[in-house]
Parts: structure tokens; sequence; C-alpha cells
């Protein structure tokens, strides 16, 4: 009964943490599941795909990438390079994910960006069992994406809805995101380097082609800076 | 493309994604201890990831083009001033995104 108690409350805890991206996801799933429809394929895909792939550019992608022609190398590197960032945010929660037991698989099989930013900032309550939350975080999250995915596969192009610029909630959830990391920082290098790296690169690369580069920037740059970077305590404290 | 192509490749994106995910915790084990140089990269790398997160989400700007990214600058505004006064995630979240549809619907 106690168990049961404690699941209940970390679903309590990590539910609204996902309320907006339960307003992105069933609206980016849905955009996906049309695409899917409009460019000829069966609910069946965008549903299946969303719920093994769960990466929301890649599956974008891999609707070219199955129109085109028979390339698996192709699609490799691509896949490689689009989901080449997931290495960070494991590092990042080597510790956090430590003793989730067999929770630890599929949290690290969702860690989507936006379970990997809740689940790292989130200040999870003392009473709740962080395992159960990340867990809750992840699954509902997932839930969304296919329900969303496979929503826009079933509709496909009859659906018309005004719902032009929803897309930011997205860009609104990131932006307070590191604004929380932010305010939980006393010296800001690693939110520097990582917006000027990024502007740097974006503006060197396009938009297109630029997270690696950016990526291999900000590893440089950390590294290099980390005699002063430790010395100084210029990291969070989470 | 066959349908036994098309699981090929969607196989791909799937076993290419995981790899991508659980080779960190595969390479350092919780049984050894992790080096030092990643566990500091583990304490660095947030604050920069959620900066170039937040440069991701705006990648398609075009600054000399269209509204010339203006919209989003207001509204990423207007979700700082919220959030720094009130403090809440939901409420900042909700509040830029209704002023960005807003300002695309009916001003730009």
């Amino acid at each position: 009964m106690k168990k049961q108690a404690m699941i209940k409350k970390s679903f309590q805890a990590a539910f609204p943490y996902t309320i907006p991206i339960f307003a992105g996801f069933w609206f980016l799933g849905l955009t996906y599941g049309i695409y899917m429809n409009v460019s000829g394929f069966p609910f069946l895909y965008p549903m299946v795909m969303s719920f093994i792939i769960y990466g929301g550019s890649l599956e974008f992608v891999a609707v070219s990438l199955l129109l085109g022609a028979f390339n698996p190398l192709q699609a490799f590197i691509m896949t490689l390079m689009i989901q080449a960032r997931h290495l960070f945010y494991g590092i990042a929660m080597l510790d956090k994910y430590k003793g989730t037991g067999w929770k630890k698989p599929y949290l690290i099989f969702g860690m989507c960006d936006e379970s990997f930013s809740i689940n790292y900032t989130a200040t999870i309550p003392k009473e709740v069992d962080s395992g159960w939350f990340m867990f809750f975080v992840t699954v509902l999250n997932h839930f969304y994406w296919v329900f969303g995915a496979t929503l826009g596969g079933l509709l496909g192009s009859f659906i018309r809805f005004n719902t032009e610029g929803l897309e930011f909630v997205m860009t609104a959830m990131f932006v307070v995101i590191f604004l929380e990391q932010w305010l939980k920082e006393d010296k800001h290098h690693s939110a520097f380097i990582g917006i000027v790296s990024s502007i740097l690169c974006l503006i060197l690369w396009g938009p297109d082609h630029f997270m690696i580069p950016t990526m291999l920037l900000i590893l440089f740059l950390l590294t290099l800076l980390r005699k002063p970077l430790e010395q100084t305590g210029g990291l969070s404290t989470s | 493309m066959s349908l036994a192509e098309q699981i090929i490749i969607i196989s791909i994106c799937v076993l290419g994604t995981i790899l991508t995910r659980f080779l960190p915790f595969l390479i350092f084990s919780s049984k050894k201890p992790t080096p030092a140089y990643v566990q500091y990269l583990g304490k660095a790398l947030p604050s920069a990831i959620f900066g170039m997160l937040v440069i991701y989400c705006l990648k398609d700007i075009r600054i000399f083009k269209g509204s010339h990214g203006i919209p989003e600058l207001l509204s990423i505004i207007f979700v700082c001033i919220l959030h720094l006064w009130k403090r809440q995630m939901l409420v900042s979240i909700a509040g830029g995104t209704i002023l960005y549809m807003l300002l695309i619907q009916f001003v730009f």
C-alpha cells in the first residue's frame, strides 16, 4: 500500500511538468502523422515509427528516406548526425539515472530533448521517488507523441485548424528551462558557450548542418576552459 | 521501396537512435568510477546544451526576410519577464505561446 501511494505521488508530481509537452507533442505529432499520411503511408507507419524511433526530427527526415532510393548507409549516417546530441544527454544523466533499476533501460530509450531537459532540471520533491518521477515524465511524453502521430495519420489532410504558431510552445519551454538553469548557477560560462557556439555555427553552416560543428565547438571550449571553470566554481550544483 | 526495404530503413533509424542514447551508459558503467573529465563534462555540459536547444528551436528564422524574427524575439522576452516575475513554468510557457500566436496571426 505504501509503495502504491508513493507511485501515485510521483505521478502527481511528474504530470504538471509534462503539460507543456502535451501541448507541443500532440500538435507536432499530429503534423508528423499528417505529413506521413499525405506522403502515402497508412496510419500504422507513423504509429509504429513514433513509438519505436521516438525522435521527432529524425522521424520527419525518415519520411524522405523511405520515399527515396534504398540506401541503408545514408540512413545510418543521417540518423547518427541528427541524434548525436543524445550523447551529451547521456553524459549529463549518468548519475541521475543510477539506481533506477528496471526503469533504467526505458529511461534511456525514451530520453528525447524534452524528457532529458525536464528530468535534468526538475526539482523533485523529497517524498517522491526520483526513479518513478523520471519514469512518468518519460512515459507521458512518449504517449503524447505516439498519440499525436497516430491521430494525424488517421485524420490526415481532413483536418483544418487555426493553430498557427502553437509550435512555439517548445521554444518557450526550452527558454524557461535555460532560464531556470541560469538562475541555479553562479557563473554562466557554459551557458554563454552554448549560445555563442550555436549562433556562430548556425551562421557558418546554416540551419541543416550546424549541430555537429556546434557540439564539437562546445566540447572543445569546455575542455579548454576546464581548469578555470573548475577553480572558479562556475558549474551548476544540481 | 519494398516492405522489407522499408523495415530495414526504419530499423536503422531505431538502432542509430538507441545507439546515441545508450552509448555513454554502456561506456561508463556504474561498476567502475566515471573518469574525472567525463564527470566534469556531465556538470558543465547541461547549461551549454540548453542554450544550444534554444538556438536549435530558432534555427529557421530568417533575419533579413519575412517578420525578421521579431515575433520570436518579443515572445522570448515576454517568457523571460513572466518567468522572472512569477517563476511558474506553465504560466511563462503558456503566456509566451499565446503572445506568439497572436503576433503571427494578427500583427505580422
